[in-house]
């Protein structure tokens, strides 16, 4: 087989391949693949929304949001491993992403609802971790940036739907609702990522109630987590729609060992 | 030579359409637009402009970017799939700027009077067309690459003459859209290689894939020139300025020493150079599949416009709830200026 002219990821770093960090691999690849596991995925969420969008300017601003994302989840692989092998290889156990990105898209509001909570949270993750001396923080600088336009879509869509009609607010307060309980895993401990995690949570919780306010709707006050099934994704355990995607995402690179594309 | 126009001018000789009332007879007018067109000047929005010219403007124009929004469908069938992640973003970053396209287009078509959301309906109804070969399924990864190299590739050759059509904003469009457009060529063809010279299954993967949509690619031009009805008008008002039969001849030559790098067979047994013609001859094309494919009973006809219908209808709430906010928006600010 002839080796294919490739480009490389955009940082791709010499680190031998390996399917998963081993255990005792330093607590960046950890960080790296939690944070490039996120990304890859709501990546590939969005990316289902290809052809589905509800007006050809979403068509324009959501593809582009899983492309930042997926920029981002391959330069973070590329740092814990091979991208591909990382991306393709690995069973739904070794996925280290939150259960949140993984939640399926739903309708428009569900997805928007989606893409608040966690950009908020990106964007204040990225801004922290900027700010530090770990080998993330250049690229948690580049990527604040695209993340900033993330937050600003995410909340002028949930303007909209909140402050809109009767039919989007419901569906709105709808998805809000149902995705809360995903969103305390954000704020736990991940090893390799040294971030003041009490002021994450409360400058996520201050921005994302003042913009569910401001669009009328009502923030949610049910647990954050609790059960082992609502926040555990960074230990490995997922949703049931999260083996599906994995299936479908993985399947044609499985199905050719070895190939070169 | 296309003239950058200042709002409310317009060229001397080119009356502006606000300009005309019943008093003006309009053969001066008819006139005065030929010889711009004859002259190889840009008629620019508010120009006067025969009424055939301006339907067929937005016929082509709407088809086109309904052929973009369309195309979207069996390549995005791919993006979940895509084998690396390379790949996946090359393909998602395509698709995207098919949705760009899309914009840029109805767009134009806008700048002729109609609106978008009137051409989305009349594609949903079945009114207007798009172009026949997003109605041919993608089975295999290797098709996103022959869609690309085959599919674009006929594409760019039918639209790069577009870039000096006689409609300003139309041209000006399609000079973006080519740019992008031959981006995608290559990556197509870049993809068809990796297989070519991949394992070999891939290599199979990319045969199969060029054995069915070489045939498709070449009815993209349309009709023989003997039975195109559209053809002559749009020649002299230079929206189109070659023939059918003549950029289909420039793709096959152009293909033919492409598929010969990529390592890959055109499935056309009478495809041989022609030294007296300099050109290659080729096998004839079974119209009667164009025909069948363009009266909707191609493999994806109904799936697609079928998908089209429903992302649109059930995206309504959203596009409503948007106005609505919009609507509110500027009743607080009028409330409180």
């Amino acid at each position: 087989m002839t080796p294919t002219p490739t480009t490389p990821a955009p940082s791709a770093t010499e680190a031998a391949p390996a399917a998963t960090p081993a255990p005792d691999a330093p607590a960046v690849h950890t960080a790296a693949l939690a944070l490039g596991d996120d990304a890859l995925v709501l990546s590939h969420r969005l990316g289902e929304w290809a052809g589905h969008a509800p007006v050809l300017e979403e068509e324009v601003a959501l593809a582009n949001i899983a492309l930042d994302l997926l920029g981002q989840a391959r330069v973070l692989l590329s740092l814990a491993g091979d991208e591909d092998e990382l991306a393709y290889l690995r069973e739904e156990r070794s996925f280290r992403n939150l259960q949140l990105v993984e939640q399926p898209n739903g309708d428009f509001a569900h997805t928007i609802a989606r893409q608040l909570y966690f950009s908020v949270y990106q964007n204040l993750m990225y801004g922290q971790l900027a700010a530090t001396d770990s080998p993330l923080a250049p690229l948690a600088a580049k990527a604040v940036k695209e993340v900033a336009y993330h937050q600003d879509h995410a909340e002028q869509w949930t303007l909209r739907l909140g402050d809109g009609t009767a039919e989007s607010h419901e569906r709105m307060q709808r998805g809000v609702d149902a995705l809360w309980r995903f969103t305390g895993e954000m704020f736990a401990p991940v090893a390799g990522l040294d971030l003041d995690r009490e002021a994450l949570r409360e400058q996520w919780t201050a921005t994302v109630t003042a913009v569910l306010q401001k669009a009328t709707l009502t923030v949610p006050e049910g647990p954050q987590s609790g059960a082992w099934t609502a926040g555990a994704g960074r230990e490995g355990l997922h949703t049931e729609s999260f083996g599906r995607m994995l299936a479908e995402m993985q399947h044609l690179h499985r199905s050719h060992p070895g190939a070169s594309w | 030579m296309a003239t950058a126009h200042q709002p409310f001018t317009t060229a001397p000789h080119k009356p502006a359409a606000a300009a005309v009332d019943g008093a003006v007879d309009t053969t001066v007018l008819e006139s005065a637009f030929d010889a711009a067109v004859a002259a190889d000047e840009r008629i620019e929005p508010r120009d006067w402009m025969p009424d055939a010219y301006r339907a067929t403007l937005v016929r082509q124009i709407a088809q086109h970017a309904h052929s973009e929004i369309i195309g979207m469908q069996p390549e995005a069938n791919w993006i979940t799939r895509a084998p690396s992640l390379r790949r996946k973003a090359i393909l998602m970053a395509k698709v995207q700027d098919e949705a760009g396209h899309g914009l840029y287009l109805y767009s134009a078509a806008e700048t002729l009077g109609a609106s978008r959301d009137d051409l989305l309906d009349k594609l949903h109804s079945g009114r207007q067309k798009y172009s026949s070969i997003f109605n041919y399924p993608t089975l295999t990864w290797a098709d996103v690459g022959a869609i690309g190299w085959l599919v674009d590739g006929a594409a760019i050759t039918n639209q790069v003459p577009l870039c000096r059509c006689s409609y300003g904003p139309y041209a000006r469009a399609m000079v973006r859209v080519c740019k992008e457009e031959s981006f995608h060529q290559r990556q197509g063809y870049e993809l068809l290689l990796a297989l070519s010279r991949g394992t070999e299954a891939q290599h199979a993967m990319a045969q199969d894939a060029v054995d069915r949509w070489w045939w498709p690619s070449l009815m993209m031009f349309g009709p023989p020139d003997a039975e195109s009805s559209h053809s002559e008008q749009s020649m002299t008002w230079k929206i189109k300025r070659h023939s059918n039969d003549e950029l289909r001849q420039r793709f096959v030559d152009i293909c033919v020493p492409q598929a010969e790098s990529l390592g890959l067979t055109l499935p056309d047994p009478d495809l041989k150079w022609n030294e007296e013609r300099g050109q290659h001859d080729f096998g004839p094309i079974d119209w009667s599949e164009f025909w069948s494919v363009l009266k909707g009973n191609g493999p994806c006809n109904d799936q697609r416009i079928t998908q089209r219908r429903r992302a649109h209808e059930e995206g309504a709430w959203v596009r409503e709830a948007a106005a609505a906010y919009a609507a509110k928006q500027s009743e607080r600010k009028e409330a409180t200026a």
